[in-house]
This record gives C-alpha cells, sequence and structure tokens, in this order.
C-alpha cells in the first residue's frame, strides 16, 4: 500500500516514466475492415482462425468469445458444434456433487490454454501471454500492431544483446519479447491454396483478433451508413425549414 | 402571464388546474428573444439535448452493467457483444461524454467572448460553473465503471490528490476509497454516485433556465433589447434554429460513433484493470487535459492540487472580476485580443496535459498556467478600466438592418 501511495506520489512528481526503448511505430496496413465501408474479409477471417488454433491457442486465450460467435465469420451451425467438440470443458457439480469434464459446446466460452495466470507464467518462462481477445483494441496502432509483432522478429542489430529467454523484435515496446517468433512460412496448412507465407498468416490472423475485438464492427459501419444519409438529408429539409422561417425576420 | 385560449377542452380544463400549458406557451411562444442570436447561441439548447441523450443510454447500460471488480470489465464486453444494439448505446454514452464537453466548452467560451456573465445574469453563470463541476464529477466516475486499465489508475491517481490536504489528507482518502485502495466500494460508490449526479445536474439545468429566463438571453452586441422590433418570438424562430443546429451536431457525432467510437479513447483502457502493472502513461480523459497540466505545473502537490481547483473557481467571481460594462467583445478590440489568447492558452494547457511532464514541456506547462491566472485575475480586471470601448449600437435593430451584421 505505501508502495502504491509512493508510487503514485512520484508520477503526480515526475509524470509517466520515460517509455524504456525507442519503440518503432508499425507502419500501416491495407485492411479490408478499415474505411467506412469496411468490411472483413470472410476467407481471411476463417484462415486466421485456424492461425490462431493452431499457432497461438496453445499459449493464448481469447476470454470473450464463444465457440457460437464463430458464426460470425462464416462457420455453420454443424462446423460450430464440431470446432467445440474437439474442447474439454470443466463443469458440475453433477448430482453427486463433483465436478466433471465434458465436450465443449457452442454456448461455452473458448476454452483457456491454462487455468490461470500464473499456470501461464510458469509455462513460458515467467512471461504472461496475455488474452488477445481485445489485442486489436488494446493497443496503441490496433491491426497495424499486432501485425507488426507478427512480423517485427529480425536478428538483433550489431552491439544489441537480447537477455536470456528473449527475443529481438522491431515493434514491441523494448524490442525484446519473451515471445518466441509464434509463425513459420507454411507453419499452418491453409485449405484453400492461398500461400502460408509468414506475412499472410500474420495478415490473416490479425485480422481474427481484430474481429474477436469487435465482432459488431460490420453492424457498426453498415448502420452507420444509412444514419449518415438518414441526418444528411434531414439536416438538409431542416435548413430549408430555418430558411422559410426566418424569410420575413429583418 | 395571461392564459392563452386553448382550443382543446381538455388542454383548458388542465390549464385552468395546472397551468403547464400556459407555462410552455409563456416560456416557448411568447417568450421574447433577441433577434439577432448568432450559431454559438444553439450550444446550451445542445448541451441540455446531450445531458438528455446521456441520461437515456445510461440508464440503459445500466440494465446490463455489473458494478463489481471481478464482473465490471466483462460486463461491458457483454454489453459490447451480446446485448441487442448494445454496441451503440455504449458508443453513444462514451463518445457522448465527450461531445458532452465540446459542447459546454465551446458554450462557455461564447459566454467569456459576449461577457453573457455580466450584470444582471451573475447567477446564471455561476449556475452554469456548478454544472460544469457536476459534469465533471460524473464523467470522472463514470469512466472508472469499465474497470480498464485507465478507469482503476486514473480513479488511484485522482482520489490519490485529496492526500496532498495537510493532516486529514490520508483519512479523507481511505474515507472516499471505502478502504486503502481503489477497489470494489470504491466501484460500488462510484457507480452509485455517477448514477445520481446526472440528475442533480436536470435540477441545476432547470434553476440555469429559470434564471435565464428572468432577463432572457444576451445577444451577440450585448446590448439590451430596447422594444418588441428588436426581439421575436423564441418558438418557431428559434426553435427551427436549433433543430438545424441539432442536425449538424448529429451529423458529427454520428460519425465519431459509427466510424471511429474510439478517437477519444485510450486503448488501455481495454485492458482488464490490474493493480499491479502500472500503465507507462496515465492521461485522464481529454476533457481533463488542461486541468491535469495545471496539478503538474506547480512543484507542490498541495499547491498543485490547489490551482487547479482555483483554475475553475475563478469562474465563479469572473463576473466580478471583469470590470468592464460593455458585454460584447464586438466592441472591446483589446480584450477581444486577449480572449483568443486565451483560448489559445487553454488548447496548450491540453497539449501538455497529454504529454510526460518533461524537457520543455515543464516550462511551456508553467507559463501557460500562469499565463490562465494572469488572464483572470490580473488582465481582466485592469483592462475593464482602461481599455476604450467602440461605440455601442443604438439598438439591436439598428445593425441587424445591415446585412454584414450577424443575421445568421
Ligand atoms: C509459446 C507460447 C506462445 C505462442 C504459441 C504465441 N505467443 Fe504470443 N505471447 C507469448 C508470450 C509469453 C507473450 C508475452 C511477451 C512479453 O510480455 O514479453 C506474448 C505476447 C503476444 C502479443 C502481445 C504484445 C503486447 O503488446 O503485449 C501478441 C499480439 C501476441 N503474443 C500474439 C500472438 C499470436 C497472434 C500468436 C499466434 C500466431 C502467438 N502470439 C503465439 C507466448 C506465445
Ligand atoms: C451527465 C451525464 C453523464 C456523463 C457525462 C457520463 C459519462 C460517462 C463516461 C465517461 C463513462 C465511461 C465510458 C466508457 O469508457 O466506457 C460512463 C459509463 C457509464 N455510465 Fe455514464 N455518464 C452520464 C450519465 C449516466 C447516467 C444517467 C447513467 C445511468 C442511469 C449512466 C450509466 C453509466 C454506466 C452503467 C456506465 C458503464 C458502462 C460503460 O462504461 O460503457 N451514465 N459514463
Amino acid at each position: 500500500m505505501r508502495r502504491l501511495i509512493s508510487a503514485v506520489a512520484l508520477l503526480l512528481a515526475f509524470g509517466t516514466a520515460a517509455e524504456a526503448a525507442e519503440a518503432v511505430k508499425p507502419p500501416k496496413q491495407h485492411w479490408s475492415f478499415s474505411g467506412i465501408f469496411g468490411t472483413f474479409d470472410r476467407a481471411s477471417l476463417q484462415r486466421g482462425f485456424q492461425v490462431y488454433k493452431e499457432g497461438c491457442a496453445a499459449c493464448h486465450a481469447v476470454t470473450q468469445l464463444s465457440y457460437r460467435d464463430l458464426k460470425g465469420i462464416g462457420y455453420q451451425e454443424d462446423d460450430i458444434k464440431a470446432i467445440a467438440a474437439q474442447a474439454k470443458v470443466m463443469d458440475g457439480p453433477n448430482d453427486a456433487g463433483e465436478m466433471f469434464e465434458r465436450v465443449g459446446r457452442p454456448s461455452d466460452k473458448f476454452v483457456r490454454p491454462f487455468p490461470n495466470e500464473n499456470a501461464a507464467r510458469a509455462g513460458n518462462n515467467g512471461a504472461f501471454p496475455p488474452d488477445l481477445s481485445m489485442i486489436a483494441k488494446a493497443r496503441v496502432g490496433g491491426p497495424d500492431y499486432v501485425y507488426g509483432v507478427l512480423v517485427g522478429y529480425v536478428p538483433p542489430p550489431a552491439g544489441v544483446t537480447v537477455a536470456d529467454g528473449m527475443h529481438f523484435n522491431t515493434y514491441f515496446p523494448g524490442q525484446q519479447i519473451a515471445m518466441p517468433a509464434p509463425l513459420n512460412v507454411d507453419g499452418v496448412p491453409y485449405q484453400d491454396g492461398t500461400k502460408a507465407t509468414v506475412e499472410q498468416q500474420a495478415k490473416d490472423v490479425t485480422t481474427f483478433l481484430t474481429w474477436a475485438s469487435e465482432p459488431t464492427l460490420e453492424a457498426r459501419k453498415q448502420m452507420g451508413i444509412k444514419v449518415l444519409i438518414f441526418l444528411i438529408v434531414f439536416t438538409g429539409i431542416l435548413y430549408a425549414a430555418k430558411r422559410k422561417v426566418w424569410a420575413s425576420v429583418h | 402571464m395571461a392564459a392563452p385560449a386553448f382550443k382543446n377542452g381538455l388542454v383548458r380544463w388542465i390549464d385552468h388546474r395546472l397551468p403547464v400549458f400556459s407555462f410552455l406557451h409563456h416560456e416557448l411562444h411568447e417568450y421574447p428573444t433577441p433577434k439577432n442570436l448568432s450559431y454559438w447561441w444553439n450550444f446550451g439548447s445542445l448541451a441540455g439535448i446531450v445531458l438528455v441523450i446521456m441520461i437515456a443510454t445510461g440508464i440503459f447500460l445500466a440494465m446490463h452493467y455489473t458494478p463489481h471488480t471481478l464482473y465490471a470489465f466483462d460486463s461491458v464486453e457483454r454489453i459490447m457483444r451480446d446485448v441487442n444494439y448494445g454496441w451503440l448505446i455504449r458508443y453513444i454514452h462514451m463518445n457522448g461524454a465527450s461531445f458532452f464537453f465540446i459542447v459546454v466548452y465551446i458554450h462557455i467560451f461564447r459566454g467569456m467572448y459576449y461577457g453573457s456573465y455580466k450584470a444582471p445574469r451573475e447567477l446564471l453563470w455561476i449556475l452554469g460553473v456548478v454544472i460544469l463541476l457536476l459534469m465533471m464529477a460524473t464523467a470522472f466516475m463514470g469512466y472508472v465503471l469499465p474497470w480498464g486499465q485507465m478507469s482503476f489508475w486514473g480513479a488511484t491517481v485522482i482520489t490519490n490528490l485529496f492526500s496532498a490536504i495537510p493532516v486529514v489528507g490520508d483519512w479523507i482518502v481511505t474515507w472516499l476509497w471505502g478502504g486503502f485502495s481503489v477497489d470494489n466500494p470504491t466501484l460500488n460508490r462510484f457507480f452509485s454516485l455517477h448514477y445520481l449526479l446526472p440528475f442533480l445536474i436536470v435540477a441545476v439545468v432547470m434553476l440555469h433556465m429559470v434564471a435565464l429566463h428572468r432577463f432572457g438571453s444576451g445577444n451577440p452586441l450585448g446590448i439590451d433589447v430596447k422594444g418588441p422590433q428588436d426581439s421575436i418570438p423564441f418558438h418557431p424562430y428559434y426553435t427551427a434554429k436549433d433543430s438545424f443546429g441539432l442536425g449538424v451536431f448529429l451529423i458529427l457525432f454520428a460519425g465519431v460513433v459509427f466510424f471511429a467510437p474510439n478517437l477519444f479513447g485510450e486503448p488501455d483502457n481495454y485492458i482488464p484493470a490490474n493493480p499491479m502493472v502500472t500503465p507507462p502513461h496515465i492521461v485522464p480523459e481529454w476533457y481533463f487535459l488542461p486541468y491535469y497540466a495545471i496539478l503538474r505545473a506547480i512543484p507542490n502537490k498541495l499547491l498543485g492540487v490547489i490551482a487547479m481547483f482555483a483554475s475553475i473557481l475563478v469562474l465563479f467571481i469572473l463576473p466580478w472580476l471583469d470590470t468592464a460594462r460593455v458585454r460584447s467583445a464586438k466592441f472591446r478590440p483589446t480584450y477581444r485580443k486577449f480572449f483568443w489568447v486565451l483560448v489559445i492558452d487553454c488548447f496548450v494547457l491540453g497539449y501538455v496535459g497529454a504529454n510526460p511532464p518533461e524537457g520543455w514541456f515543464v516550462i511551456t506547462g508553467q507559463i501557460a498556467t500562469a499565463y490562465y491566472f494572469f488572464h483572470f485575475l490580473i488582465l481582466l480586471p485592469v483592462l475593464g478600466l482602461i481599455e476604450r470601448p467602440l461605440p455601442l449600437p443604438q439598438s439591436i435593430s439598428a445593425p441587424v438592418l445591415k446585412p454584414a451584421e450577424g443575421k445568421a
């Protein structure tokens, strides 16, 4: 408690600590979902889900998603049942008062890889793989940043020493990240003939994670266009009405 | 207040016993309004509409929101994902707060430019400052509710300010928190108060309206209405003009709600609150940044807190600090320049507040803070005495006849 107070006092006195290292701003990418008419590319979403499932789910949870939400990326009821059924879900207590494991159902939340943060840290050299369900909204730069981290693994420049168990990453703040490069060429076998380059996988999984951060994005933009058209027309009418009412005032 | 002859029998029956219709007729239809109000006079009614929007969306949010540290974040995400149109309600409420402040800040600066606070409208102005304070408290506590990282750390930093009070400071902070840190009791009381304060705002807005209708609106010329030729009924003239202004406002508001809903937000607030991890930059919402800059401009914590509160409290005595007899800056060529300097000063303060206090931000913040108080405490009293205002027009109708004059 004392420490908290003095930390806060420090923050007040000196403001916030200087950013640790020169984080490089990730370059802007072109996304199917950006712009006012943007929609998610369905094929990319499904490939992205595959990348998440096979490449990230071992470490990262997406706790805000339920299996039934996958309808939003174009899966049918039966596909979703099959996907959910691959997970083991702890349920109970049953009539005997015991907890039991059962296969997942569409209404279940995505099962997380670790039961709690400590277990996650224990499995990752003390680093915590954050929940990815909000990642595209929870970082400055959003999708561009997520993509940047995924493709940002390069050999460290001369003179930079990378700590044990850390990896050099151009776009991660501080440039040393505990996550080993998660994507490899052809690491995820795409079914639709798309070439599984690291960039392609990064793009797909980022699209999927952006959808996971805000599954209502398309509904929002589509309604927004209608609302704006209505408001512009209606405001035009209001302007005409105002002109008419005021015509006689001098 | 001669009761008009209402055509509808039921209306007449009710009005005889409960004169609400006479009241509305009087306040809207007969209520004489200067005919030269510019679009800067739209922002008062806009603020009232935004308040209604905030209360309406807030009530629906509260039906789905869970004020508990373990569930608050997820309950807001549930609103975003699973509640029908929950994302819409939440984005309107979240951005509505920002637009509320934009509208009210414009409204306040309008008042400063045209000297709206001068006699006989001092209490009207003071009630407005009370509304501003209540809004700030409401918005601050609302921002804590989604229980993200900025919610938690913002609440921690701001409540900790009270520990600067000598002797009883720590005790007050513990009392505010309901414990030894920002925790579940804090969240619960903030939710309770966040629900309550907007209704207090409604009450003060009503008093604000009573005071307004006593002498009517000011106007861009700052001279009094001299007779019927200077005024027009509020309805239909200003209802029409306000409706058009509302339309323009809604276009901008909808543009942000639907296409850039997180424009004003901090990404960190989409990370669940974690008392063990301090975010690298703790920044308040944009509408608090100038005050935050003033707070940090002064190296002594207690004095910083006092300066921050004083920056708003000084507005209470503004009607007496400004010694000029002429209201409108239109006829005060020197004041008009300094008005714009103050506007720029406030933007500079906001910019400094958004940045870590290092390097030239420190000195800039200090100069801008000093200037802010200089404007109110020294410039205004002195300028009012020495400035020679331009000649005032005879009446509102005289200049309005010329097409160049604020006839919008
Ligand atoms: C072996 C476990 C592991 C796998 C597999 C893995 N990650 Fe990570 N990830 C981590 C850890 C550990 C961190 C925390 C890094 C740190 O804090 O230094 C992390 C951090 C991240 C970050 C956060 C950067 C930030 O700003 O906090 C993102 C984004 C991310 N991972 C995305 C992914 C994606 C996408 C995949 C799948 C393609 C993936 N990860 C696969 C372990 C993993
Ligand atoms: C003066 C009017 C009001 C202002 C300025 C205001 C401001 C805010 C702000 C800034 C937030 C945080 C938004 C976010 O980041 O998510 C918020 C959240 C919230 N407000 Fe209000 N509010 C007002 C009125 C109300 C009223 C009247 C209610 C209830 C009846 C209400 C209920 C809520 C709830 C439940 C939340 C949490 C959900 C969320 O964070 O989206 N608000 N408010």
